[in-house]
């Protein structure tokens, strides 16, 4: 099972249909089962039950996650996949010791891949949608794998399958999350 | 207290349904475009998404815009900004499926405006989405067809299953949008379950020519559901 995390101001909210709802259908699409839970209705139950967790985006002006990153912290021990997408890798970061800086980008861009990783493939140029006003530090124990410093757009932990991406996947690279579907499989 | 990106097609109408189920709706914003291939709008019958507006109850801004390609992001952006001002609206709602280059433009809008944006239809299955309108009782006509192979039949065609049938195969052979988001179809909702009234069409003309075609309506009036 794969546990779709909403990390929206409020369970249930208008945002969720943006936000949560492409990528669960993604990974329904990929074959993999999964659950959608609030990030403040997280259980260890549920942790422990996931092959694999996404941390999803929220809107532009949603940023109540980074006010609670306590909610977050069971993220420091785990070994499972995890794919954080947008203020899910913003979230990573802070628990891993990086920073959520100020970076605003709005729309299609260029993404440089620079490290081969089981998730985004070989090193070459793809093109993503962005939506965010807050960008990372890179955190202690962390590589970068597309962007570069101060542009940070995906990064891995060095010895886990632990993934953040700045863009939005849900918007022609749908490919990422299917990828990321075939890493709990094998 | 949200503002709906309104045209009277079916997606804005399904975006203020779902806007309306999670939060308050204040009123819906209409774009006036005088350019009928608008880069932006929705423009068959937007003139009379008056007549969807007071069937649903709720207030309408409406604004001219001559339809230049980035003249109307600044005249979006005028009309946003006085639905704040006279609604005190706290974020805005459009029916965007796919179109990065209509999201992407209004997320901006909003964010130099201090808005939400919201935009609940964002990347939803198309043939999904329309038997989700049609099983929740949207009552959803055809008022423009613009790509081959879409003949006459399907000018003032209701969408019900066996049209999202139709949709559906030509979708396969021809990659047409079910939804119509690439320009191929443009609709006019005359009712649904947010609907107070519903609204009846007296007097329609048609007009078509090489896979181009148009429902103009002439007169209508609301009907008591």
């Amino acid at each position: 099972m794969i546990l779709v995390v909403d990390l929206c101001r409020k369970a249930e909210s208008l945002s969720k249909y943006e936000f949560i709802d492409p990528i669960a259908g993604i990974v329904s699409r990929a074959g993999s089962e999964h659950e959608v839970v609030h990030f403040s209705e997280l259980t260890a139950e549920l942790i422990e039950r996931a092959e694999g967790i996404i941390l999803c985006g929220t809107a532009l002006k949603d940023n109540l996650y980074a006010r609670r990153i306590d909610l977050f912290s069971w993220i420091d021990g785990i070994k499972k996949p995890l794919l954080a997408i947008c203020a899910g890798m913003q979230v990573v970061a802070a628990v891993f010791g990086g920073e959520i800086v100020p970076q605003t980008k709005i729309g299609l861009e260029r993404i440089e891949i620079v490290r081969e990783t089981p998730l985004l493939g070989p090193p070459r140029e793809i093109e993503g949608y962005h939506l965010h006003n807050f960008g990372v530090t890179l955190p202690p124990g962390f590589e970068i794998v597309a962007g570069r410093p101060g542009q940070i757009e995906a990064f891995k932990h060095a010895g886990r399958p632990i993934y953040g991406i700045i863009f939005h996947p849900e918007v022609r690279n749908r490919w990422v999350v299917e990828r990321f579907c075939g890493l709990n499989q094998s | 207290m949200l503002g709906v990106l309104f045209s009277g097609g079916k997606d804005s109408v399904y975006a203020c349904k779902r806007a309306m189920d999670k939060e308050s709706v204040a009123c819906l914003i209409t774009i006036v475009s005088d350019n009928p291939d608008s880069y932006m709008f929705h423009t068959p019958n937007v003139r009379r998404a008056d007549l969807i507006a007071e069937a649903m109850g709720l207030p309408q801004l409406t604004w001219p815009t001559a339809g230049e390609e980035e003249a109307e992001l600044s005249n979006l952006r005028d009309a946003v900004a006085a639905a704040a001002d006279e609604y005190g609206i706290e974020g805005v709602v459009t029916g965007a499926i796919e179109s990065v280059y209509q999201a992407a433009r209004i997320q901006r809008i909003c964010r130099e405006l201090d808005l939400w944006c919201f935009n609940p239809l964002w990347q939803i299955d198309q043939l999904e989405y329309l038997k989700l309108l049609v099983s929740e009782g949207f009552l959803v006509i055809i008022t423009g067809v613009f790509a081959y192979p879409l003949d006459e039949s399907w000018v003032g065609a209701r969408i019900d299953d066996r049209l999202i049938e139709k949709l559906e195969v030509l979708q396969n052979k021809y990659g047409i949008n079910p939804s119509g988001e690439g320009g191929e179809i443009e609709t006019f909702v005359l009712d649904g379950p947010i609907f107070r009234k519903r609204i009846d069409i007296l007097k329609a003309t048609k007009t078509y020519e090489n896979y181009r075609g148009r429902l103009t309506i002439e007169e209508a009036r609301l009907v008591d559901k």
